[in-house]
Formats: C-alpha cells, structure tokens, sequence
C-alpha cells in the first residue's frame, strides 16, 4: 500500500515536471565550430528575452549536415555551402540562412614577425609546395623591407576535418587552376606537403613551434592570441589586412539572387579581405515531416529571423563580422521560404 | 550444505555468462563494424588494401599508408620500451625489492600509467618535439621536431608503465633457489640476472610488453599531437605520417558523404583486425619462449 502511494506521488510530479517543461520550446541543433561562441551567446540572449532555449552541438559542419540528414536535429549549421552533390542525398530540399561571417587568415614563424604582402598566387603556390623558401624573388619583390631569411617553409595544415579548410580550399581553387585540378576543395583535402595539426590551436601550435612555418587560422584565433598574419592584394587589387571589417566588407558584393549560394571566397568587393565566408544554418524547406508541433517551428523561424536582425549586435564583441545589409534581405527573403504545412511560417 | 553447493552453481553460472557475454560483445563489435563499413567494402574493393591514396575530395579512399604508419610506430615503440622496462623491471624486481626508493618508484611508475593521453601528447610536443627537431638539425634533416620516430617515443613511455610493472611481478617471481644456487656456484649478480632470472622470465615480460603495444596501436590523442598527420605513404622515420587511430580521430567529425565516413570505419575494421592478428602472433612468439 505504502508502496503504491508513492507511485501515486511520484506519477504526479513526473506529469507535472512534464507539463511544466512543455510550456518552454526546446529546439535542437548541430554543426560547426567555428561560430559556435557566436551562437551560445545569442541562443542564451535569445533564451532570456523570449523563453526559447536551444541546445546546439559544436560537431563540426559535416556532422552538423549528416544530422540534418538524419532528422535528428531541428536546425544544421556548417561552414560551407552545401556542394549540389550532396544536397542531393537530403530527403527534402532544405534553405541555407548565413548567420555572420569569418574568414582565414595566413600565419607564419619568421624572425622579427614582419607583416608580409602575398598574393593569391604566391598563396596558392607555397600552399601547393612549388616555394619552398622564404627568400624566394616573388616573395621578397613585395616585401623589400621584410628581412627574408632562406630558411626552408613548412607548410601546417588542419589535419582535422574543418570549415576553415572548406573555405580556405575553395578560395586556392578559385585563384588557382594548379590548385582546382591538384587538390580541390572540401573540408579534407590530400595536402601535395606539409604537416597537420588539430583544431585551429594544432596548426596555430606547430606554426608557433617551427621556425620557418606557415599555416592558415581562422581570424578570430589569430585575433585572441596576438599572432603574426599576412596583408592580402584582393581581387580590385587592393592589398587588404583582414580584421573584422574588411571580412564584413567582403560581403559588399553583388547578391545573387540564391543568397545560398554566395561564396565570399575572392571577393569582389574593392575593400573586402579574399579569404572570407558566411556561416550558415540549414533548415528544411517543408516543416511538418515526422509531426513537429507547429509552435516549435514557428519559434525555430522567429529565432532565425532574430539572429539575422537583433541577434547581429553581438557579432563584433566575440571577434565575428556582421551581416552586410544586402545580404540580410536576401536572407529574409530565404527565411519566408520556409513552410507548415505548404503556408509560410514567416508572415 | 545443499544452500551452500547451490549458491555455488549460482556463481558459476555467472562467471560463465560474464565469459560469454565478453566473446558475445567481441563478436558484435567486429559484426557491427563490418555492417557500417559495407558500402566503402563494396566502392573501394581490395583496392583499400594495397593503394596508398587517401583523397576525400575525390572520394579515393586507400589504408596502406595508415597501416603502415601504424605498424612502424607501434614496432619502434615496442623495441624501446621493452629495452627500458626489462631495465626498470631488473630494477624493481632484483636490485631494490623492498624499501623507501622501491615503493617510490613503484609508485611512479604506475602513476605515469594512469596519466591521460592527451597529457602525454603535450609532453610530446614540448619535450620530444623540439629533442627530434635538434637531432634533425644535426644530421641535416628538414627539421619537421613531428614525425613518426616522434611518436614513437612518446607511444614507448606511454606503455612503457605496463610492460615495467607486469616485468618486476614476473621477476619476482622466479624460484629465489635457483637464483641462491647460482649465486652458490660463485655467480656474480647480474651474471646471475642474464643466465637466470631473464632466460626463466623472457616469455612473461614479452607477454607484459605484447600486451601493453594494444595501447600504442590504438593510442590516438597523443599520436595525432605529434606525427605530422600528414596523409601519404613513408617509411622515412624522420617524415610526418599518421596512423590509422589518428585518421579517424581527426577525420570523423567533417566525413560528410557516406563513402567517406563508411571509410573512415573500414578503417577501424582494418586496426580491429590487425590488433587481433598481431595479439595472436604475439602469442605464438610467447608460447615458443616459453616452451624453450
């Protein structure tokens, strides 16, 4: 008897906890790394305002994508545009929304820690392995007043499956047709030379450890530990230093009409830095499948819409670069896409 | 008396059923892994075997660079570390059996068993990097400091613990008559640890030491710290390499078509089944010394 009454109790308050919990939206979400300071800052503002609490999983793009994939997630996030390829293997079309934007930066160990100027194809080609020194004539004609010495490069690369390499990869494909037919881009590459570290702290470690290294970190890292990074001629011809401006810069550029599609990488904006990208969530186009509740979706939307607008103030205070005004009514416009039902949630 | 022998049938029993669901377990991971790893089976072939190209972005997917990154590091490793721990062992278990430095070292030495890998991993990149890198400027090298010979080192201190430890129980154990008899006869102490302690207890630290190279086999976090990750096949043990533990560490999380990621766990079939075969042959090597 004493018994039962205690399952009686304890039925009661699991029914209640239940009920209680179900007054609050939980929305689920995975993928990249890079922006995920970015997104527990804003999913934690936005919990605060609106009563919305997100758990997001830092797991990288591709896992980020294959959850989506799997339907495990409400929302994906990842740093790359989703190839045509892939999005193929999707069981429904789905929307990409850009968030904020990053970029890459190109690091060295150099006695003295001059300020280098490299070009794309001086990039291209120390990352290809066809210079090897650092007194080659290319590199000390646009650096007269560094102090090159000879010594051999070692070229540090993301060992580690990334969006940093995504980016990177997709920016050497375009400026270099040696680098399109050779390695190509993705998020892992067959690298032609080099050694690779873990994470952004690996290659920024190995590069800080080999004399003579030169390596490619997100900015944000090289930001927050005061590294040494090169100045980048842009494709205006500009010689640009990337910060967060001239990464929101980037963004100045024709939007085309598939905001999903726009690839900052070699901008063609005349102040933008040419190693920059969006960082996007991926959402399905079609919200009813497997019976989500239409309140949850309506919240998941309400949240996109926020972080696109509201959410922007507090990109810059955690080294990430806003949204150029272009781009944010393209992406309004992709946000109202999004359907219940075959109506759009977004009014 | 008759609760007594049935509370012993009970106990049996579960013994026997914690031994099979040990064996069951074994099975399932082996049959599981092979399920996930099917599609990359089928696209790769027995191609995955002997090619040496890994190239996720167009989806060639080879291992021998990895099983060979694999076995290079893991055999160095095993030289050294069974080289300083039959040292350690003679040690612990003839020269210093009992005392203050006896216990303090015994203590040490199962300390650095417990240490995590990723610990190990920085030791290795702020000790034994920049000492290969000095030995790679002497000799005229391109002095890379990550390497396998690197990893190598690291991986013969990480299990050199295990080996030492197994190593002193095993030498402490030999008969203290045969050792006195030697001694009788006029032998000095360490004529008497090379023709008698060490020929009596050779097959046991071998075993201690085979069992100890399952962790540099399988050891990720700390190899992945210090070998270069670099993706190609080599036998130069002063180049950047990588294992086949490493490769899945660093390329799990972003392996974004199924070819890939079916891969990366063919791979992880592959060092399940290498483990295994290198486990068996250990055994036979072991079990000849013994019968010697």
């Amino acid at each position: 008897m004493k018994f039962s009454r205690f399952a009686v109790a304890a039925l009661i308050l699991c029914a209640a906890a239940a009920l209680g919990f179900g007054q609050a939206v939980e929305l689920v979400g995975a993928g990249a790394t890079f922006p995920a300071p970015y997104y527990s800052k804003v999913f934690d503002e936005y919990n605060k305002q609106f009563n919305v609490k997100v758990n997001y999983q830092s797991i990288g793009s591709g896992g980020g994508q294959t959850q989506l994939k799997n339907k495990t997630v409400d929302f994906g996030a990842s740093d790359v545009v989703v190839t045509d390829e892939n999005a193929k293997s999707f069981p429904a079309p789905f929307v990409s929304i850009p968030t904020v934007e990053g970029s890459v930066t190109i690091t060295y160990n150099l006695p003295g820690n001059p300020t280098l100027k490299l070009t794309s194809d001086i990039i291209a080609d120390i990352f290809l392995g066809k210079i090897t020194r650092w007194n080659d004539s290319r590199i000390t004609a646009l650096n007269p007043d560094a102090k090159l010495p000879g010594t051999a490069m070692t070229v540090v690369h993301r060992s580690d499956g990334s969006g940093t390499t995504g980016v990177f990869s997709n920016y050497l494909s375009k400026v270099s047709d040696e680098w399109k037919n050779k390695v190509g881009e993705g998020t892992s590459l067959k690298w032609p030379v080099g050694v690779g570290g873990k994470g952004n702290e690996g290659v920024a470690g190995l590069v800080k450890q080999l004399p003579g290294a030169v390596g490619y970190v997100e900015l944000i890292y090289v930001l927050q530990n005061n590294m040494t990074f090169a100045t980048v001629k842009n494709k205006s011809g500009n010689w640009i230093v990337p910060s967060l401006a001239s990464t929101s810069e980037a963004g100045l550029m024709p939007v085309p009409a598939d905001v999903t599609k726009m690839v900052l990488t070699d901008t063609d904006a005349p102040k933008g830095y040419s190693i920059s990208s969006f960082t996007w969530i991926l959402v399905y186009k079609e919200q009813s499948y497997d019976n989500r509740p239409k309140d949850k979706v309506a919240a998941m939307m309400k949240l996109l819409w926020w972080m696109v607008h509201d959410g922007q103030q507090y990109a810059e205070s955690l080294a990430y670069a806003r949204l150029p005004k272009g781009v944010v009514d393209k992406a309004e416009a992709v946000m109202k896409s999004v359907t219940y039902n075959g109506t759009p949630v977004l009014q | 008396m008759k609760s007594e022998r049935s509370s012993d049938t009970a106990f049996r029993t579960l013994l026997v059923l914690g031994g099979i669901a040990v064996s069951v377990l074994l099975i399932a991971i082996f049959v599981s892994l092979t399920v996930a790893a099917r599609p990359a089976i089928i696209a790769n072939g027995f191609r995955f075997l002997t090619g040496s190209e890994w190239d996720p972005v167009t989806s060639s997917f080879h291992s021998l660079a990895f099983v060979v990154g694999t076995l290079i590091t893991s055999l160095i490793a095993l030289v050294v570390a069974t080289i300083l721990s039959l040292a350690l062992a003679i040690l612990m278990g003839e020269y210093f059996r009992t005392g203050a430095f006896s216990a303090i070292m015994r203590t040490a030495v199962e300390l650095l068993a417990g240490i995590p890998s990723v610990v190990y991993g920085f030791i290795g990149l702020f000790f034994f990097v920049p000492a290969v890198r000095v030995l790679e400027t002497v000799l005229g090298l391109p002095p890379f400091g990550v390497g396998m010979l690197t990893t190598s080192l690291l991986l013969a201190f990480m299990i050199l613990p295990y080996s030492a430890s197994i190593g002193r129980e095993i030498i402490s154990l030999v008969p203290s008559d045969l050792k006195e008899a030697a001694l009788s006869l006029g032998a000095t102490q360490s004529e008497t640890i090379w023709k008698i302690t060490l020929p009596y207890a050779t097959s046991g630290i071998m075993g201690g030491v085979l069992l100890s190279l399952g962790r540099a086999l399988g050891e990720t976090m700390a190899v992945t710290m210090v070998i270069g990750n670099a993706n190609v096949l080599t036998f130069d043990i002063f180049a950047p390499g990588n294992t086949m533990a490493s490769v899945i560490a660093n390329e799990f999380s972003e392996a974004t078509t199924n070819v890939y990621l079916s891969s990366l766990i063919e791979i992880g079939l592959l060092l399940f089944v290498v483990s295994t075969l290198i486990n068996i042959a250990g055994k036979i090597v072991v079990n000849r010394m013994a019968a010697r």
